[in-house]
This record gives structure tokens, sequence and C-alpha cells, in this order.
């Protein structure tokens, strides 16, 4: 696993000691995670689901919005209508 | 060197629910920014989605429009990437075991017919709104958009020219309005297209580097930016060069396609199964009920047209692309009138109007029954097929009755003989030279008299008399 391509991933800015550090504890969690490649899985589905759960909907029924001032109470930037963050333009 | 193009793609219709994928917020559009969203579509912590019920419907309901296998189990997965507009930080989507695989729709390409094969469909919530208003030094965000629910159609790399393309997405464009599961609309963004494409030798198996491009939001622009990019890579490869695997935007303004030049090997989605959703199971019952929901198709039509009314193929096409104006020739046939002539006036006249006006045939004045109406008076003689046109726009124009307006603005063909007659003869003495030139072979002229006719009757004369006339003066 490379640290910096994490790091980036995760929109993270590491310094060298950081990179460092994480390198290795990411890393001894990787290994012992490992631990289960000593199992025998061949024969075992993969498990996407712990709950032998399917099919569970919802009608189409419009239900109450959250009024704007609520939804966006938390948000660091905004104005009146909008969420405002830095500049994106890909 | 002539190169062949391999294009594939990928369409994204918003589907009709009333509601958000996993919650109950309203997906109408234009609502004012940020008035339709809860903790759910806003990615608060601790909330659980629960899967809209119509949205699959929706999706299986187009998986059977085209001939898919309908997976008998499916599951939903996670898409991880951040961008504003995405609250959770990761978009649910499908990977693994979509609801449909392995359909096909069929193209007709100047009289061709083509089978187009489809890879997949799978349902997944739309993201929000991205604003980047010149004026102002941030983004806005509107989540409104948020959790809508998006279908996406992925192509085989089937497709070998940009008119095939814009065939291909026309065809789907039709079969989702049809079966009523997306509005289609390009210019509001509920039917997006995005493309592969790429360029080889012909006869060669292999695919060349393929380039993405994205944001062509019209028939016209999807074939345009696909031209561009055919002729771009063909000069790339002429020049000894290679294609670098990109994202490219189409920049209807400038006319070509450009490199976004994002880091492509940041793109990592870590896919894994959504723990929040519950997988699916179709029973066959299940999906015969959905079936059973869905109305004639398009092909189907257009099959029908062609054995029932004896439209002509290209006739049938037309008609067929817009279930709306295939409904309004049905009326007009079923209330009398003659298919092919119906077919004549719905593409010409009718198109022409709703076009200049820019009106759908469900905002149309003239119903079926009026047209058929004007036929009559057309069959009987009451009106000239010239004349009907004038009838035909103040039809639109007004919503009044054929019979109201011929008589309201006189109208009336001018069926008597004598009458014409005297008209013939004027023209005749004063065009004594043309008489001349016509006698000496330039037979064409008759329509210059007849048309010298038709404008002192103010186009009433009946134009079989008026014929009959000259031709029993000039010879």
């Amino acid at each position: 696993m490379d640290i910096e391509h994490l790091a980036m991933l995760a929109k993270l800015n590491l310094s060298d000691e950081e990179k460092a550090l994480f390198a290795k504890q990411v890393g001894s969690v990787i290994d012992y995670i490992g631990k289960l490649n000593e199992l025998d899985t061949s024969q075992v589905e993969p498990t996407a689901h712990v709950l032998p759960i399917k099919n569970v909907f919802r009608e189409d029924n419009i239900q109450d919005s959250l009024p704007r001032d609520k939804a966006m109470h938390n948000a660091p930037r905004k104005d009146e209508n909008y969420y405002r963050v830095p500049k994106v333009i890909e | 060197m002539q190169y062949e193009a391999v294009i594939g793609l990928e369409i994204h219709a918003q589907l009709l629910t009333e509601t958000k994928i996993f919650c109950g917020c309203s997906t109408t559009f234009g609502a004012e920014p940020n008035t339709h969203s809860c903790p759910v579509c806003i990615g608060m912590p601790g909330v659980l989605p629960v899967m809209n019920r119509k949205a699959v419907e929706y999706v299986v309901r187009t998986g059977l429009a085209t001939n898919c296998t309908i997976s008998a189990y499916s599951r939903f997965a996670r898409k991880n990437y951040f961008y504003p507009d995405l609250p959770k930080g990761y978009q649910i989507s499908q990977y693994e075991l979509p609801l449909c695989e392995q359909g096909f729709v069929v193209i007709t390409v100047e009289g061709v017919r083509k089978k187009i094969g489809l890879t997949r469909i799978h349902l997944e919530e739309d993201a929000g709104k991205n604003i980047h208003d010149g004026a102002v030094s941030e983004s806005l965000i509107d989540l409104n958009r948020a959790g809508v629910p998006l279908m996406e159609i992925v192509s085989e790399p089937d497709l070998r020219s940009p008119q095939e393309a814009v065939a291909f997405v026309r065809k789907l464009r039709t079969i989702v309005r049809y079966i009523e599961v997306c509005d289609g609309n390009m210019e509001q963004g509920s039917l997006r297209c995005d493309a592969n494409i790429s360029i080889r030798r012909p006869g060669e198996k292999e695919l060349g580097t393929k380039t993405e491009i994205k944001n062509m939001n019209s028939f016209r622009f999807i074939e345009k930016a696909l031209e561009y990019e055919i002729k771009r890579q063909t000069k790339v490869l002429g020049e000894g060069g290679r294609i670098v695997q990109e994202t490219r935007l189409w920049d209807s303004a400038r006319g070509v396609t450009e490199s976004m030049r994002s880091k492509e090997e940041a793109h990592d989605y870590r896919y894994f199964p959504d723990p929040d959703l519950m997988p699916i199971e179709f029973e066959k019952s299940w999906v015969d009920d959905i079936r059973k929901n869905i109305d004639e198709l398009p092909d189907a039509r257009q099959e029908r047209f062609i054995t029932q009314y004896k439209l002509p193929e290209q006739d049938a096409v037309f008609l067929i692309a817009e279930k709306a104006v295939a409904e309004w020739l049905e009326q007009a046939v079923s209330l009398g009138g003659d298919p092919k002539t119906v077919s004549n006036w719905v593409q010409g006249e009718l198109t022409r109007l709703l076009n200049e006006e820019n009106l759908s045939v469900e905002q149309c004045l003239v119903k079926p029954k009026h047209l058929v109406e004007m036929l009559e008076l057309i069959d009987k003689g009451t009106i000239s097929g010239k004349i009907a046109k004038t009838v035909f726009e103040e039809m639109f124009r007004t919503g009044g009755e054929p019979r109201a307006i011929v008589e309201d603005k006189g109208l009336v063909q001018m069926s008597d003989e004598k009458g014409i007659e005297t008209i013939v003869d004027d023209v005749l003495n004063r065009n004594a030279d043309a008489v001349e030139r016509y006698k000496s072979g330039e037979a064409k002229l008759v329509s210059f008299f007849v048309g010298q006719v038709m404008k002192e009757t103010r186009g009433k004369a009946n134009p079989k008399i008026v014929n009959e006339l000259f031709r029993k003066k000039l010879n």
C-alpha cells in the first residue's frame, strides 16, 4: 500500500514524518488482517451482508424535506441559497 | 489513412419517480435551491437509505424493453470519491450484479437496421449541482438533485459512426419516453450521454486506445463532438503520434474536445458492497407484473404502422419516434383519415409549425379530428390542396374548425368553369409572347400560366379545372 496514494484519496496533506509513521501503522493493520488469508475460503460465498434480509423497499411517497436553514445549519460557508465551497472546476 | 471508429456510449437517465432513491424528498426540477434535502440525502451521520421500489421497477421495465436479462440477484455498491456535490463522500451505485445485463436495441441508419448491444443497466443516485458563477470566487452547491434516481445504460462498443451513435441515443430516448420512466430532456440534463471512442484500421480486431468524451448535451453536439474526435485521433495517428487515454470535454462554443488534464491515476473508486442496502432478489411473478405494465414498444408500433397502415418504413420510423405524434396519427386514422395522407400532413405542415413555435404535439391546437374534417373538404372539392395549407396554419394558430375558417376567410374553392375560363382567357391575352414560346416547345410554361390564375384568384381556383382549360386552349 502506497501511503501517498492513500493520503491523496483521502485528501490529506501529510508531512514526511507522518508519512513514515502512518505507513508503518497502516502496514501493521494490513499485515494483521492478512492473517485471514491463512484460511481456505475457496468453498465459501463472499459475504456482502451479514443479515439474511433482502428486498427492503419504501413506497414512492413524498415526505417533507428539511427547511433550508435547518439543512444548511452546520455548513461552515454558505449564503442565503447555497453551500459555498472552494472553487472546484475539473 | 482510412480508420474505422469504435464507439460505446454511457447514458444516464433520471427516473420519473416522485421521490428520491433513498428518501422521501421530492425530485421536482427547478425548485428553490437546497429546499429538497433531508438528513439522508445530505449525508448526515447515522442515517440509513431505504430503496425506492418504483426506481427499481423503472430500471427493470427499461431492461425488459431493451431485451435485457433481469438479474435474479442484484446488489448495490459504494463508489468512493470526494467531491463537494457528493455529500456522503461516496455514491451508491452498482458494480457487480447490476439489475439488468446483456440486452440490445435496433437502430436504423440510412435504411440499414443494426443491432446495438447493451452491456448493462444499473441504478445509482445522482449528485448535486455545482454552480461556478464567474463573479463569485467560490463554487455554489445545490443538493436538490443529490439522491435523484439515475439509471445508467452502458452500450457495447458496437457503434461505428457518429450517425449511429445519435440514432442509438434517439432510440433509447424514444424507448424510455414510451415506457414513461424518463422524460428524456437533454437540455435540462435528465438524459445525459458520455462516449468512449477509439479508431483502428478496418479489419483490425484489436481496439485502439480510447478517450472518453463528456458534456454533449444535445443530439447535434453528440454528432459534432464525435466527428471532431475522430478527426483529431486520425491526425494524431497520421503524424505518428499515440492516443492518450483521457477524459475530454466537448466545448460547443469552440467546436472542439479538450483534455480535462485531471490526474487520471487519481481515480481509484474502491468499490465495495454497501452494507446499508439489502440485496434485491427478483421473483418471477414480480418481473411478470412489471412486464404487464409495458404497452406497445416503439419497434412493434413501427412494424404495425408498416403492415396495418401500409406506410413506407421511412414514414413509420419518423412517426413512432414520439409516442404522442404516433397517437395523434392513430386518432386521425381511426376518425377516417387516409393513413398516408395523414402521415404526409404530420411530417410536413404539422411538424414544420410545431418546430417553428417550439411546441410539442400535446400543446398543439389542431386536433386529429380537425385534420380529418379538413381532408374531407379537400376530397369534396370545397378547398384545394394548396388552400388547405392556409387553413391548416389558421387552425394551428387559432384552434378553429376547418369549415368555419374556410367560410370566414372566403377560402372556398372556385369551381365555376365559366368564371375560371374568363380569367384563363385574360391571362392568355396578356401574355401573348409566352403563348408563342409555349407553342414553339417550352412546355414548362404551363405552370407559369396556372400560377397567374392562382395569383388572380388568390389560390382559390380549382387547379384541376385550370389545368384542363389551359390544355384545351393551348393545344
